[in-house]
Parts: C-alpha cells; sequence; structure tokens
C-alpha cells in the first residue's frame, strides 16, 4: 500500500480546507473503491480526508416533493430506510442489489456518483429521477452532473453533501448483473412524474444516458407494448468479453421492460 | 504514524499504526489475529471478513483509522473459552470447509445474519453470502450448515 496521512475532521468546512491545503488529497467515504484504487497505484495522494465522521452528510429525510439522501449515508442505509422504501421504493431496491452485503455496509450514495464508474446503479438512479446533487457550493442537476467516463461536473476538491430525488408516481430498475460483482452490465431506470417520464441507461456507454426514444414512446402509452417495435442503435455501446454492442441493445430494451413489469407488480401490491 | 483506539473481541486496544494500516492487516500483524484471512486482497472474496459496529466488512477494503472508535469482532471472538459456537459447531457438523480458508468470513458473514433475529431460509443464506467465495465446498453445506446453525443461536437465546 502506498503512504499517505490520513485525516478525520468532524465538518464539511474542516474537509474543504484540509483538501484544499494538500497538494493531491483526496476525500475517502466508503472506501469501496478508492481502497482497491490506491492498492493498484491508480491514484497515489499524499494525503486522505476521510468523510465518516461529518454528521452534515448523513441521514435522510422526505420532504414534501423529494427524499433528501446525505453523501455518506451507506448503501445498506437506503436499502433498509424506511423513508426511502415508502416515497421511491425502486431507489431502495436498486441500494440493495449493488455488490454484496459487505460492500453495501460500507459503500455510500456520494462515493458512487463521484466516481461514476460507467457500470455504477445509482448513477442510473439519479438521472432517472431527475435528481440534483447539492455540493459544498451549488447544485447541480443531474442532466449536467454526468459528464464522461469517470467524470463529473464537480470542480477538484468540490464536495458532494447530498442528493435530492424528486418523489416520482411510479419508479423501477432492472438490471442484467455481471454475475461476478454484479454491477450493471446494463441497467434500465424508468421513472413516470405526471405525464412525463424519464429513462436512464448504465452499463452500456462509457457513461449513464437519457433513452429519450424511449421516454417519448412511454410518455405516450405507459406499457412495455411501447417498446416492442425500438431497434436500440448500438454504435457507441461498449463490447467487451462480458458482453457485445449488439448484445447490450437488446438488453436495454429488455431491461426498460422488466422495470416497467416491476412497477405493475408493485402497484398489484 | 496515528495513535488507533478501537475494541476488537471485547477488548480495549490502543496503538500506533502508520496511517495506510489495512483494517486486516491491523488484526493480523499488530495484534497476531490470525484467524482473519487475506484471500485475494482486491475486494472480491470476503476471506476477510469481520463485524465492525454490527456490520459485515471486508476488512481488506477498510483502514485501521477508519474503525477507530469502533468495536470489531473476529472469527476468534467465537469460541467461549474452549467451547465452539453454536455456528462453528454446525459447519463442523454438516462438513461446510474443505480447505478452510474462507471459513472465518463465512462463519462471521453467517453470525452477523442470524443476530439480525429475521426469519432466514435458503435463499436468504445464498443472497447474503453473494460476498464470501469459497473454491472447495460448492456452498452447499454451507448453506445448510448457517441454517442450523442460525436455528441453534436462536434456541439458545
Ligand atoms: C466487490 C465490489 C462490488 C461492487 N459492485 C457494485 C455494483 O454492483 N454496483 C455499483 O454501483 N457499485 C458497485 N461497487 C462499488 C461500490 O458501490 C462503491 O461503494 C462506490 O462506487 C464508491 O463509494 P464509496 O463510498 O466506497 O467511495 P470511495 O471509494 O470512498 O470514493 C470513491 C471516489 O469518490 C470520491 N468521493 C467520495 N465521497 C465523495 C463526496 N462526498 N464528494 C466528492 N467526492 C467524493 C473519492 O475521493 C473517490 O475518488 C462494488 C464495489 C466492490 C468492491
Ligand atoms: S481478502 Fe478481502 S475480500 Fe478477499
Ligand atoms: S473451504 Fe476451501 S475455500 Fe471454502
Amino acid at each position: 500500500m502506498i503512504n499517505f496521512s490520513f485525516q478525520k475532521p468532524t465538518s464539511i468546512t474542516d474537509a474543504v480546507t484540509a483538501l484544499s491545503k494538500s497538494e493531491d488529497g483526496l476525500f475517502l467515504a466508503g472506501g469501496q473503491t478508492l481502497i482497491p484504487v490506491l492498492k493498484q497505484r491508480l491514484a497515489m495522494p499524499c494525503d486522505i480526508i476521510d468523510l465518516g465522521d461529518i454528521n452534515d452528510l448523513k441521514g435522510i429525510v422526505a420532504k414534501k416533493h423529494s427524499v433528501l439522501i446525505g453523501a455518506t449515508t451507506t448503501h445498506s442505509e437506503v436499502e433498509a430506510s424506511p423513508v426511502v422504501r415508502e416515497h421511491i421504493p425502486a431507489l431502495a431496491e436498486l441500494a440493495g442489489h449493488i455488490g454484496d452485503p459487505h460492500v453495501r455496509n460500507l459503500g455510500t450514495l456520494g462515493g458512487s456518483l463521484a466516481n461514476n464508474d460507467p457500470s455504477a446503479d445509482y448513477p442510473a438512479a439519479v438521472l432517472g429521477l431527475g435528481a440534483t446533487i447539492h455540493t459544498n457550493q451549488r447544485s447541480i442537476s443531474s442532466d449536467e452532473f454526468f459528464v464522461g467516463l469517470f467524470q463529473t461536473a464537480l470542480d477538484p476538491g468540490e464536495m458532494i453533501v447530498r442528493v435530492e430525488f424528486p418523489i416520482p408516481e411510479k419508479s423501477g430498475y432492472a438490471k442484467f448483473p455481471n454475475p461476478a460483482s454484479r454491477y450493471a452490465i446494463v441497467g434500465v431506470f424508468v421513472s413516470s412524474f405526471s405525464g412525463s417520464v424519464r429513462v436512464s441507461v448504465t452499463g452500456a456507454e462509457s457513461c449513464v444516458f437519457r433513452q429519450v426514444s424511449f421516454e417519448e414512446a412511454l410518455a405516450e402509452h405507459f406499457a412495455i407494448d411501447a417498446l416492442t417495435d425500438f431497434a436500440v442503435p448500438s454504435d457507441r455501446f461498449n463490447s467487451d468479453l462480458h458482453a457485445s454492442a449488439e448484445y447490450r441493445a437488446q438488453l436495454v430494451r429488455v431491461m426498460a421492460c422488466r422495470a416497467i413489469i416491476m412497477i405493475d407488480e408493485e402497484k398489484k401490491q | 504514524m496515528t495513535r488507533v483506539s478501537l475494541e476488537v473481541n471485547g477488548k480495549k486496544t490502543s496503538i500506533d499504526i502508520p496511517d495506510n494500516t489495512l483494517l486486516s492487516t491491523f488484526l493480523r500483524e499488530h495484534l497476531n489475529l490470525k484467524g482473519t484471512h487475506i484471500g485475494c486482497d482486491t475486494s472480491q472474496c470476503g476471506a476477510c471478513v469481520v463485524i465492525v459496529n454490527g456490520k459485515t466488512v471486508k476488512s481488506c477494503t477498510m483502514l485501521a483509522l477508519q474503525a477507530a472508535g469502533s468495536r470489531v469482532e473476529t472469527v476468534e471472538s467465537l469460541c467461549d473459552d474452549g467451547k465452539l459456537h453454536p455456528m462453528q459447531r454446525a459447519f463442523h457438523e454438516y462438513h461446510a470447509l474443505q480447505c478452510g480458508f474462507c471459513t472465518p468470513g463465512m462463519l462471521m458473514t453467517a453470525v452477523a445474519l442470524a443476530k439480525k433475529g429475521k426469519e432466514i431460509d435458503e435463499l436468504s443464506v445464498r443472497t447474503e453470502l453473494e460476498g464470501n467465495l469459497c473454491r472447495c465446498t460448492g456452498y452447499q453445506n454451507i448453506v445448510a450448515a448457517i441454517l442450523a446453525g442460525a436455528k441453534k443461536m436462536r434456541t439458545q437465546t
């Protein structure tokens, strides 16, 4: 393991100051991405600033039209949260299928978004619900936040503080998981807000994106048969040992249909 | 170097460690608790699972300093004065190990699951074992042992 010095500030201001004083420091949240990255020497920061003791980054609160989730809230906490289960059950389900229980006990919402892995689950929910990312400096809409492969709109030293998820009328998420890691080979999040529909896709391209053709079709007719005739173009899609681009294109449609079926089943309960 | 103070298996510990020390290294090298195994060191296998504040974590993917102030339980905490824990006895009875390398992580995951106090069945055990790999047994006997061990734990408390 590389050498670094470790700090555990207790306020957002102290953490941001510590990072600004460091030449190449990094925030540490759950460490479920960053610690493997440090072991592989893909990053070699002199300073690690642990966000684990900052109370202002924790917790889940419901407002009238949205649910606010603190950046260091773990995947397990979101999975188990009665507030999330009541207002956005698809988000709790999504969190409960990230990796494995041990990863979920440490990994956090903020860490997942800052990392913006092309196969990660949370970016699909954030983009698919049109959430807002509140940082220590400003608020960023989900449409602007995810910029490219492992790239976000965050400036150097900027910290995700909490994420505001609008409460949809209905939403669902389905992923075809990589059997080893559980990352999404393709994952599709579908949500509906009084007639307007959002559909986001993770795992297929270098960065999460909106499938606008599905959104338009579903806005007219919110049912799986609205998607039957759609061929999804695969030219920009990833192709690797897990799945070809064409297979991923097929999965985008199938996962969108499964997400809608989940919504229908939930309504019946 | 930074001083880390935490509780391991009921004992308060406070020692100076290099800042980059992993929890797994801290337990094995600094406290000489070699029960926690390092299978992959790449966050995949779960051999290194320990319980921190009641939650299972991969100790190879956590810094010891992140666990400062926590209560840590390792596989060494299960045996009570030479008497096997009900979950350990179930692993023995059901032949839930061959080489034994994955066993410490399996046991800690199983004990944490049983302590949640929820009814468990084969499916919930298999789901909970998502992060624990075994290259020997084929899982069948591990699942059977966990179901039996959890039942024993319930009747004993
Ligand atoms: C075995 C395994 C399986 C996994 N499977 C999945 C899966 O199926 N789906 C999935 O989506 N993910 C998966 N993950 C990744 C997991 O969800 C990580 O927890 C997550 O990607 C990173 O969150 P973290 O809290 O651990 O962040 P860290 O690893 O601590 O940090 C990641 C990056 O984000 C930065 N950062 C952290 N918090 C903030 C903040 N508040 N503001 C600004 N920057 C910040 C850090 O500086 C670092 O660069 C898996 C991981 C492992 C090890
Ligand atoms: S050694 Fe930690 S997960 Fe394999
Ligand atoms: S018993 Fe050998 S790896 Fe599980």
